[in-house]
């Protein structure tokens, strides 16, 4: 029963939907309040039915009602429960429809936190979200239903792929499509904008809360996707440029250019058609992005092993949601007003800059990514492009845009000097230089060595960016820190972004410097990696609920002190007949120990096992840097300036500061 | 400064932007594009002593031997596609998705002596589902079409390879 009423309350909430994206768009047309006043009752109705389907999916899940298909397929008696909840999105079924349900998320958050926005452009906004959302539920529906039904019921389901079954996995899907849908905002903004024929300075501050709540996402998203694979595959790699990776990073990029641009809108009323167009763009790839690269589209244009139906119903969706919206900004675009033009140096001038260089990089990104599918459709070629490609051309983009990270919050808007910038930031560039001189000494690749001492640079130059703004030193530390109070927190979220940025460069920059060695040993046996002794003391065997366990235990001392005692383990699953590797790390947030266990050789009467011990400086700092970037976003989130819908406080504020 | 020179100036910068993109992307096409090639191929026309390819076909049946080179595993297996073998030399943990009789994936370069000195071990995949690249070689080579659900294991292949290698051979190892 459970799984009908959620397939119904998803068809409500798709009906719900259409209308949504219907009634309003129609009353903004007319002018008329009560169709537009139906906006947020929509929207708030879908999401509520979208819930309950979302639950009923869950339902099933725990109760393993193998009856349902996608749980007799993903799912087994014998599985934690933490990971029968978490397998409802594991899988293409479940992941549309939470895809869908944070979509209706968005649109609720719309009609709940815009009520300040005027009410033509909320309605046209949440319209627009509606007719996605309406899409991609009658996506879920007709081809990739999660609560289709299966006749006899198996006994058990099959179970889940147990790399799978992880806790960094489980929440890694919701948070990046929460970035990947969060897009979805200022899309909805930028189409409402083009059917209006309006983009101004206040429409840039609506849009930037939206921008920078999804890039927040985003950013845990790929940091946590990161951290899993290195944590779990066991190689000892953190980013294997496949085309699921990238399909985060580009919208990631264009993404971060929007955050930027929308500066420039807010503050000097230009950029504005550029900005439109990125919102557009972003959310295009994160789209195609999603389904086209992680469903496996690509794969069934090559008819091969999946529904085709499939295929067409997503790739007609995304051509009417992308196509459609771009013939909108081709035909709307030349009638907004430009802004100004302005000089290159100045903090608008370098915003430019910023934008021009992540663009480059996403289109390097996205050749990269989409050349070897391309190139076998129509050639028949199979290539494949991999980490060599992107670190030769990625990578030498990503330098200049950190030299011009420093300086950019330092310049004043409309017309800068240059020299006075640079002359503030003496200190950090003296530190740069002397962090060059160290490391040169010890790094002898060009590559990393560039990337760190850049990375040093932005960290140092966005301290320097807030003493400056503080007078640090100059006046006394007491009136120092009431100016820090003061400070707009969109300042202090930049500067901490921007140091977050340089945070996991070092740690990428590091890691290239990473040790590793692969030995065959008995247990007792003592190998030497970077100036460690790793014993294999023990391996044992041991059960656990869904698994069996082998267990090692490597002591690593350092000068004859124990550093830690390392357990990595490998598992058989029997309902899968598969096999998982469990890494032992150990931290101390300047480098990590990474120990795998591999298999076990029998060789006249002695047994071995092969090791996989890694050296991994600063590994840390490559996750802790996206956090730091994302509490950044966070922290400019909650400026005052920030709010959502903020121009009546704003103005009510500004009122009562100057009274 | 004037609007005309200011304009100058931002496409200057574009063009400077995506000039260096594309000059970034020509030139690492040109050296770091890695080939798939199947075993047959690989006979066929062997590529350069230092280009990096990808080669994949069936690991052979009973063909992988470990080894203890000091404290570093070696191993050495064939990887068939039905009409030709080639023997991968790989030294490093195996994937855990391994196995005899399954599709595989090592990435590294052909050796004078033409055999395969393997950087990277890919077995991504379970008994289902074997990557695209393969199943188009086996595919190709005319061993096994994917309509008629999944491919033999490669004791078989062997097999096939010493007797005919026409369509209708393979074509009735239905599974479905």
């Amino acid at each position: 029963m459970t799984p009908e009423l959620g397939n119904f309350a998803l068809a409500l909430a798709c009906c719900l939907a259409a209308g949504q994206a219907v009634l309003p768009m129609v009353g903004a047309q007319r002018r008329d309040p009560r169709l537009m006043a139906l906006a947020p009752a929509l929207a708030i109705g879908q999401l509520l039915a979208l819930l309950y389907s979302f639950a009923c999916l869950v339902h099933s899940a725990i109760q393993d009602d193998f009856s349902v298909q996608n749980v007799a397929a993903n799912s087994a008696v014998a599985k934690p429960l933490l990971y029968k909840i978490t397998g409802v999105w594991g899988n293409h079924e479940g992941s549309v429809l939470l895809w869908a349900l944070i979509l209706g998320l968005c649109g609720g958050a719309v009609a709940l936190f815009g009520r300040d926005l005027p009410s033509a452009l909320r309605a046209r906004v949440i319209a627009v979200l509606g007719g996605v959302s309406a899409g991609f539920q009658l996506f879920c529906l007709t081809t990739s239903n999660p609560f289709d039904r299966v006749w006899p019921a198996p006994m058990d389901g099959q179970g889940m792929n147990p790399l799978l079954q992880d806790p960094g996995l489980a929440f890694h899907p919701p948070i990046l499509y929460t970035g990947y849908v969060g897009f979805a905002v200022p899309f909805a903004f930028a189409v409402a904008a083009l059917i209006e024929g309006r983009v101004d300075a206040s429409w840039g501050r609506w849009v930037r809360p939206w921008a920078v709540a999804a890039w927040c996402f985003l950013t845990c998203g790929i940091a946590l996707g990161s951290w899993w694979s290195y944590y779990v595959l066991g190689w000892g790699g953190y980013w294997f440029w496949d085309p699921v990776e990238n399909a985060s990073l580009i919208p990631w990029l264009t993404g971060t250019a929007l955050v930027h641009s929308a500066i420039v809108v807010e503050k000097r009323e230009a950029l504005k058609i550029w900005t439109v167009l990125l919102a557009i763009g972003t959310f295009s790839f994160s789209l195609s992005g999603t389904f086209l690269v992680r469903s496996g589209i690509l794969n069934s244009v090559h008819a091969f092993a999946n529904d085709p139906a499939r295929g067409i119903f997503i790739l007609g969706l995304l051509g009417l949601v992308i196509g459609g919206s771009l013939l909108l900004f081709a035909i709307r675009a030349p009638s907004l007003t430009a802004g100004g033009v302005f000089a290159p140096v100045s903090r608008e001038g370098l915003l430019v800059l910023n934008n021009i260089l992540l663009c480059s990089i996403c289109a390097v990104v996205l050749t990269g990514t989409m050349y070897p599918p391309f190139m076998s459709l129509l050639f028949g070629k199979t290539i494949s492009v991999g980490k060599p490609f992107f670190d030769a051309t990625a990578a030498p983009m990503a330098i200049p845009l950190m030299v011009f990270m420093g300086l950019g919050p330092m310049m004043p808007w409309k017309r800068a000097q240059l020299w006075p910038v640079l002359r503030r930031l003496w200190w950090a560039g003296a530190l740069t230089m002397v962090a060059f001189a160290l490391m040169a000494w010890r790094v002898r690749d060009v590559l990393p060595l560039l990337a760190a001492t850049c990375a040093v640079w932005v960290i140092a130059s966005s301290i320097a960016d807030i003493a400056e703004r503080i007078r640090l030193f100059r006046i006394p530390v007491g009136a120092s820190w009431q100016r820090a109070r003061m400070l707009p927190r969109a300042a202090l979220g930049a500067a901490l972004a921007h140091a977050g940025v340089g945070v996991s460069v070092l740690g990428l920059a590091a890691m290239s410097q990473a040790q590793h060695r692969i030995v065959e040993v008995h247990v007792g046996q003592t190998e030497m990696l970077a100036g460690d002794a790793w014993t294999l003391t023990e391996v044992r065997a041991a059960p656990g609920p869904n698994y069996t366990a082998l267990i090692a235990t490597i002591e690593v001392r350092h000068d004859g002190q124990l550093v830690t005692v390392l357990h990595p383990a490998k598992r058989t699953f029997a309902s899968q007949s598969q096999t998982t590797t469990e890494v032992a790390i150990h931290t101390n947030l300047m480098s990590d120990l990474y120990g795998v266990l591999g298999d076990r050789h029998e060789n006249g009467g002695e047994t071995t096992y092969v090791l996989r011990l890694h050296y991994n400086p600063l590994a840390p700092w490559m996750w802790l840097g996206g956090l730091i970037m994302a509490l950044g976003g966070v922290l400019s989130l909650s400026d005052r300036r920030m709010r959502v819908g903020a121009p009546r406080r704003a103005a009510t504020a500004g009122l009562v500061a100057t009274s | 400064m004037t609007r005309k020179s200011r304009r100058l100036w931002l496409v200057g910068g574009c063009l400077i932007g995506l000039g260096t993109a594309t000059a970034l992307t020509l030139s690492a096409f040109s050296s770091n594009i890695v080939f798939f090639m199947a075993p047959s191929q690989v006979h066929a026309h062997p590529p350069a002593a230092d280009r990096t390819i990808r080669l994949g076909g069936m690991v052979v049946a009973g063909s992988v031997r470990q080894q203890k080179n000091g404290d570093t595993p070696t191993n050495q297996f064939d990887v068939t596609d039905g009409q030709d073998a080639v023997t991968v030399h790989y030294e490093g943990i195996l994937p855990d998705l391994f196995r005899e009789g399954q599709s595989v994936v090592a990435i590294g370069s052909v050796l004078a002596d033409g055999s395969f000195r393997a950087s990277e071990v890919l077995a991504k995949h379970d008994e289902t589902y074997m990557p695209k690249e393969v199943a188009e070689a086996l595919r190709r080579s005319g061993k096994w079409d994917p309509r008629y659900g999944k491919p033999p294991d490669a004791a078989s292949w062997n097999s096939m390879t010493k007797t005919a290698t026409s369509q209708d051979k393979a074509a009735p190892q239905h599974g479905s």
